[in-house]
């Protein structure tokens, strides 16, 4: 028995002139994609690699000492090294000094190990007088320390192209000479701080949100639509409201002289020359925050509540259960995924604050945002930053790729 | 609620109270906001309720701050908001046609890998704003953009489109493809499809994309920050500054006039939502 193939009217089988039209209509699709992806991937994700490969590109020094690096190699790095290697370094410090770029370099050599500052400067200064042949004495003579070995290790240490130390100092931690990892010194030790109080904030901002999200979210879905669209105003006017002007009426409301802590002052709780100081710190941090993400919390946990029909609840009711065990057993559980999707926007909006924690934070309610602003704008060490925005970013990513599983992208409800 | 007359004391005290913490939880949400408004109108230069305010005396209200904001004479506003107003209207467009685009293919049942695509569209809006800013910044410098409109314009559509994408693949999820077929078995070409039959019908959900992108340029300080020289200030970066010296009556009375601007935002984009839903036939 043979079976007939089906022909489309262009004599085509059939199997192939679908193919045909599915491929024809896959390839529009994503022309229509193309361009936005296209930008997407040019302005935004390439220059998001471009920094992480700053966060670990340690090329600048390797380029400026290139013969004292490839002398280096030779080294057993246990005795002082040979002639060949201070010749190498004269060679490359000359020509530093000749170009004026000598600078650049004693800030990364001083970061690997204090001393190199006023070693290279003096060197370089008196680098004139240097004669030929036998630069291992005249470099001993011009400054003692080219004398000592670990300067050389700490040369050695830089040499490789990349480096990840920019990654050690983001949790306190750094090569010791022999190339172990070892905890900061005990006074040096604020990152792993820093990153505890972002995730405690945000954990809390989260939890908080919560609190306050649920009950009002609960109001709004079983409301009529009359009155529930009017307390929704109360929800979007902060949504749409810049941030900025959220934030500076939690600077007028907090402020030492601001009507909080007059309120406090007429409940007797604290006295009027002693006002508590509820900005600038972590509280003012937690209460703005809390204020600005709750909308956030309220639209998800709403439009699944609004999914939910009462007559579960009056069943379970009717069944026998107090309205606290239908609540538990029947209303609670299908929220969840209110809750999770709620959760997880809110924490990731919150671990990654910039602006309010800036405004409101002061020192001790600043967050890593914070630092990375302080690392790009005024420490200038855009390869720090880099890597603490990149750790920030594999943080966010894992929460996203969980909040991509759990709710998927395309149910982000925006008002 | 009127609670029916059978119910119990306790379960009326628990909803009594419910209804309190509600109450409660909705001031806390916009009581903020409405700080702000008096203080803006304050005669003098401090900010907090003297006690000619608290008595309702007119005398201890001016609306000098506002005189100061529009014709003061060392005020960057004026330029500030021309700044924003430029920046925001073209990133608007921008985000507004690239994202609409994108959500027509995101939403054709023939685009393969859907959520993996939408993940990477959508990631400007979930990133942390320092990371995208430090990124960006990076970018705009190594091609020559920083500290030009340019570079905040296109800054500001990377950072638009994801609402753009989000608002118009909503609508296009309840989108009859028979009305296209129908216009196309018509002999429509399929620009003309678009314009006057798939346009119309997902007009509402372009429109209040492109408010979001609108307000997420308009509201925008931290890339700015780093993209931004002194000719580019705009109304935030100006904000952020005052800010961060002294809060003075003049930022209340900006902040007065953006609560005004995000209301009459938050109208239309309500009407519009309404109007969607209407026109795709939801009706909740």
């Amino acid at each position: 028995m043979s079976t007939e193939k089906i022909l489309s009217s262009d004599g085509l089988p059939l199997e192939v002139s679908l193919k045909k039209a599915e491929r024809k209509n896959k390839m529009k699709a994503m022309m229509l994609v193309a361009p936005l992806f296209l930008f997407i991937l040019i302005t935004y994700l390439m220059p998001i690699g471009d920094m992480l490969f700053r966060s670990v590109d340690d090329r600048m020094i390797t380029k400026m000492l290139p013969n004292t690096f490839t002398s280096l190699e030779k080294w057993n790095g246990k005795n002082l090294p040979e002639e060949q290697v201070y010749a190498a370094l004269y060679e490359d410090l000359s020509y530093l000094k000749k170009t004026k770029t000598y600078g650049k370099i004693i800030a990364r050599l001083n970061y690997e190990k204090g001393g190199f500052s006023s070693l290279i400067k003096k060197t370089v200064r008196k680098l004139g007088k240097f004669e030929e042949g036998n630069y291992k004495s005249q470099f001993i003579e011009t400054h003692k320390r080219w004398g000592d070995i670990n300067y050389f290790i700490a040369l050695r240490n830089v040499a490789p192209n990349w480096s990840y130390v920019k990654y050690l100092k983001g949790v306190d931690l750094k090569l010791d000479q022999d190339g172990n990892i070892i905890q900061q010194p005990e006074d040096r030790r604020i990152y792993k701080t820093l990153w505890l109080r972002t995730l405690k904030v945000a954990f809390w901002v989260t939890v908080f949100c919560f609190i306050l999200a649920y009950p009002i979210s609960h109001l709004l879905a079983t409301l009529p639509m009359k009155y529930s669209n009017l307390l929704m105003i109360c929800v979007l006017l902060p949504f749409w409201t810049s941030l900025l002007v959220r934030t500076s009426s939690w600077m007028v409301l907090l402020q030492q002289q601001g009507p909080i802590n007059d309120f406090i002052v007429m409940l007797g709780l604290a006295a009027n020359d002693n006002r508590p100081e509820l900005m600038y710190n972590v509280i003012g941090t937690f209460v703005a925050m809390t204020q600005i993400l709750l909308p956030f919390m309220v639209l998800p946990l709403y439009s699944v509540m609004k999914t939910i029909s009462p007559s579960l609840m009056r069943a379970g009711k009717s069944l026998g259960g107090t309205p606290f065990v239908a609540f538990r057993k029947i209303y609670f559980p299908l929220t969840v995924p209110g809750i999770g999707a709620g959760s997880l926007l809110v924490f990731i909006l919150a671990i990654g604050y910039y602006i309010t924690p800036a405004l409101v934070g002061g020192a001790s309610g600043s967050l890593i945002s914070n630092t990375i602003a302080y690392h790009m704008k005024s420490s200038l060490d855009w390869a720090f930053a880099s890597a603490l925005g990149a750790m920030l970013l594999a943080g966010v990513l894992v929460i996203y790729w969980l909040y991509n599983k759990l709710v998927g992208i395309d149910n982000i409800k925006l008002g | 609620m009127a609670l029916p007359t059978y119910t119990s004391w306790n379960y009326r005290i628990w909803h009594y109270t419910y209804l309190t913490i509600c109450g409660l939880v909705f001031f806390f949400l916009i009581a903020p906001l409405f700080v702000i408004l008096p203080l803006s109108f304050n005669a003098e230069q401090y900010i907090h309720f003297s006690a000619g305010m608290i008595a309702l005396d007119p005398d201890a209200f001016s609306l000098r701050w506002y005189e100061d904001m529009i014709w003061g004479t060392k005020n960057p506003w004026g330029l500030a908001a021309k700044n924003s107003i430029i920046i925001a209207f073209f990133a608007t467009i921008g985000a507004t046609i690239l994202g609409t685009v994108a959500a027509l293919g995101l939403s054709s049942r023939h685009m393969p890998h859907k959520a993996a695509f939408m993940a990477v569209l959508i990631s400007p809006m979930i990133v942390p704003l320092i990371i995208s800013g430090t990124a960006i910044f990076f970018f705009m410098a190594k091609v020559g953009l920083a500290a030009t409109f340019t570079g905040i314009i296109l800054a500001h559509i990377i950072l638009g489109t994801p609402f753009v994408v989000i608002t118009v693949t909503a609508t296009l999820t309840g989108f009859d493809h028979s009305v296209t077929r129908a216009a196309t078995s018509l002999g429509s070409n399929p620009v003309n499809t678009f314009m006057k039959i798939t346009l119309p019908l997902i007009l509402p959900g372009v429109i209040s994309g492109a408010l979001f992108a609108f307000v997420t340029s308009f509201d925008e300080v931290v890339v700015v920050m780093f993209l931004a020289g002194l000719e580019n200030t705009t109304i935030p970066i100006q904000m952020w500054v005052g800010l961060r010296e002294q809060l003075s009556p003049t930022i209340m009375a900006v902040a007065t006039c953006l609560i005004i601007m995000s209301t009459l935002i938050l109208v239309t984009a309500e009407l519009l939502r309404r109007r969607s839903e209407r026109l795709r036939g939801i009706n909740r």
